[in-house]
């Protein structure tokens, strides 16, 4: 790299900054959850989580955390994707592919509007959440 | 490219020397073996500061904070986290936690710190210019290179309030000042990492977390002032600090933030790095200079102070380490954003390096302000083993033992002096009730012997005399007169050394004959060590009716002092016992006693 003008230095800093602020996780409010069961991967989970992880990028939104769990029990819509997103219900979409996850980011994260034909059903109640008491 | 994870692995010294080189390598072989290297960044960061529990790996985005990781769980650690996006609770820091997860924010460790200095450690890739930028890294340069005035810089720090962390703190302003007023023809600017204290270490974790910081601050001081070169003076026994600063100077240089022409602003500025053989003295400015010069590491008289007559007689401005790294911030966020963080007379945070008989050592980030009872009980998790609290030391070699009476003390650079110890560069040394005080005292005193450069008397003779002094009470033979003499060459060194070194080496001393008076009397009146630490005043015997006679000490006792039959009372010959305490280990029954 040669010696940077003003310029070159704040165009590169602007593009790092948006590559470091994904390591930042503090702040971040939208939880999306892939099942990555065996079932999961099977029918396509590695394609949305990855389609996920692309459109976020794209639309420049940082506030969403991206992971991955087991299988949700819903062997039968996989791929399945839980959405846990501030003012809105968390739910879970089922036979999600590409465009789907499009629709989801959208429609559900961005617009606030729930994608309806791919609910399947909302999260089961977490009975280990207080300690198991 | 979107990273699916990203896992953080701590670099720094500490966790280096417990394999996270290793770590670091294993991960990056099993993301490739397992297919995930395109998803995962793997990165090597600066101290997280929880050094006891490392070595630390943090895997993002679940904020996953594991613990105590060695080179063979990495791939436990890919195939599960990152491939199945199970957690590896084994590894967690809070297993039992009721919650799903342990974050880092739930971690009582940090709850809190507030990390201006430590704002990069354990985030960026300290050896990655690009990440340091990508932190607003470098955008304080380009403001006083564009943007502001000297005097709007130095007018800034003013509003800011910061005071120089190496020890003195001496208003960082005045001292750019002086040094800007001077006219000449040659200025220099100097980092002081010759971070010597025992047990402090906040210099090198800042340095080899994230060197930039400090790069940039001496480059906007040279701006500031007009001066064209920076020397940082840091130890050799920092091999990881340099090899990262000399890294980050390359980088900077390719990059043309170093050198000429900074960013074309016209203003030219180079650093070089001087290694210190590690004398304690030459942490001491003038010194740190002449050892510079190629000189013996002396100190010289002050006036004139080196802002203005200081390396090669011309105007230097010498900041430490922690300084230097507030400085970047200050200047992004402006003075008055520093100003509010803090006490009245101290503003902003210090970097505090915990360690001692406490159960979460490391290295802690504090606004100024907090207490000691919250840094030790709150960070630090309280006494390790369940023992009692018996003192805190802080200021290292210079400073003195605070009491558990004045743990609610908010810790600033006035109240510490008021209770005869001071904020030195930050070590803070827990001591639980099995530490003699006299001992600690000695343990000082006998550092700062042996670091003296000789050159004034007060503090070559007078500290020898106050050494024979401890080491007569703790071998019994101390009388108490004793202690007369000891505050009246205290003061005498007080006063008339040259520079700190001599002037703060009996502070150990000192605060410790007026918080643990009681102590020096059972050494001095009853000839007994309350701690049991002192050996000469210490006899070891066995209980006979706790005794049942396994012989378990009599066989690890290396010198052959303990008789007795198979299932009978053992006895310690006081005479070959050399008082290892081997035998008060060992023994399971509580048989063994000390008096």
């Amino acid at each position: 790299m040669a010696k940077m003008t003003l310029e070159e230095l704040r165009k590169l800093r602007d593009k790092k900054k948006v590559e470091i602020k994904k390591r930042d996780v503090s702040d971040r409010d939208t939880h999306i959850i892939v099942g990555m069961g065996t079932c999961g991967i099977a029918a396509g989970g590695k394609v949305v989580l990855d389609t996920f992880l692309r459109e976020l990028d794209s639309r420049h939104l940082d506030n969403v955390i991206v992971t991955q769990t087991g299988c949700m029990g819903l062997c039968y819509v996989e791929p399945t994707v839980e959405v846990i997103s501030p003012g809105m219900p968390p739910v879970i979409y089922g036979k999600v592919d590409a465009s789907v996850v499009k629709r989801i980011v959208d429609e559900h994260i961005v617009g606030k509007q729930m994608v309806s034909d791919h609910v399947f059903d909302r999260p089961s109640a977490d009975i280990i959440k207080d300690g198991g008491k | 490219m979107a990273f699916r994870n990203y896992i953080l692995v701590c670099g720094g010294t500490a966790c280096e020397s417990s394999k996270a080189s290793a770590i670091y390598d294993a991960l990056v072989a099993e993301c490739q073996a397992q297919g995930v290297s395109k998803d995962v960044q793997v990165v090597k960061t600066g101290c997280f500061g929880f050094c006891e529990q490392g070595p630390i790996v943090k895997i993002l985005p679940e904020d996953s904070f594991y613990v105590r990781v060695k080179p063979e769980d990495a791939k436990e650690l890919v195939s599960e986290h990152i491939v199945k996006g199970r957690e590896v609770k084994r590894l967690l820091y809070d297993k039992d936690s009721s919650k799903k997860h342990a974050k880092v924010e739930d971690i009582k460790f940090y709850q809190k710190q507030f990390r201006i200095v430590l704002r990069n450690c354990g985030f960026i890739d300290p050896e990655n210019i690009d990440e340091y930028i990508a932190r607003e890294g470098y955008g304080a340069l380009e403001k006083v290179l564009f943007e502001m005035t000297e005097d709007d810089v130095i007018n800034e720090l003013k509003i800011a309030g910061l005071r120089g962390r190496g020890g003195a703190g001496f208003p960082t302003w005045m001292k750019w000042n002086f040094s800007k007023q001077v006219e000449s023809d040659d200025k220099f600017i100097v980092c002081n990492a010759d971070e010597g204290d025992p047990g402090a270490y906040m210099d090198r974790s800042t340095l080899e977390g994230d060197p930039h910081s400090v790069l940039e601050a001496m480059t906007i001081a040279g701006h500031t002032i007009g001066a064209n070169h920076g020397i940082i003076y840091i130890r050799a026994e920092y091999p990881l600090a340099i090899k990262r600063l000399e890294i980050a100077m390359k980088q900077a240089r390719d990059y043309g933030l170093l050198g000429k022409n900074i960013l074309g602003s016209g203003f030219d500025f180079d650093i070089e790095i001087r290694l210190g053989a590690g004398a304690f003295v030459c942490g001491e400015e003038t010194a740190l200079l002449a050892s510079i010069e190629g000189h013996r590491g002396m100190p010289v008289p002050r006036p004139p102070f080196p802002a203005v007559r200081g390396l090669w007689s011309h105007p230097t401005v010498i900041n430490n380490v922690e300084t230097w790294a507030n400085i970047p911030i200050i200047i992004l966020k402006g003075g008055a954003w520093f100003e509010r963080i803090g006490t009245p007379d101290s503003h902003g945070t210090k970097v505090f390096a915990l360690t001692g008989k406490i159960r979460n050592s490391g290295l802690v980030e504090v606004p100024m302000g907090t207490t000691l009872r919250e840094i030790i009980y709150d960070i630090g998790g309280g006494i390790a083993n369940d023992k009692e609290f018996k003192a805190v030391q802080t200021g290292g070699p210079s400073g003195g033992v605070i009491t558990k009476d004045y743990l609610d003390t908010p810790i600033d650079f006035g109240s510490l002096v008021k209770l005869g110890s001071m904020m030195g560069s930050g070590g803070m040394i827990v001591m639980d009730e099995d530490d003699c005080i006299v001992d600690v005292a000695k343990f000082y005193l006998n550092f700062t012997v042996d670091e003296s450069c000789g050159k004034c008397a007060p503090c070559r003779v007078g500290g020898r005399s106050l050494s024979n002094i401890l080491e007569k009470i703790t071998k019994g033979d101390g009388t108490l007169d004793d202690l007369d003499k000891m505050a009246e060459i205290g003061n005498a060194m007080k006063k008339a050394s040259l520079c700190a070194l001599g002037q703060t080496a009996p502070n150990p001393i000192l605060s410790t004959v007026k918080y643990f008076k009681d102590e020096y009397l059972a050494h001095i009146v009853e000839k007994k060590c309350p701690a049991g630490k002192c050996k000469s005043l210490i006899t070891y015997s066995i209980n006979v009716d706790k005794c049942i006679g396994c012989t378990a000490c009599a066989r690890k006792c290396p010198v052959q002092a303990i008789s007795g039959e198979r299932r009978a009372p053992h006895k310690i010959d006081p005479s070959l016992c050399i008082k290892c305490g081997v035998c008060l280990e060992t023994c399971k029954f509580g048989a063994v006693e000390v008096h």
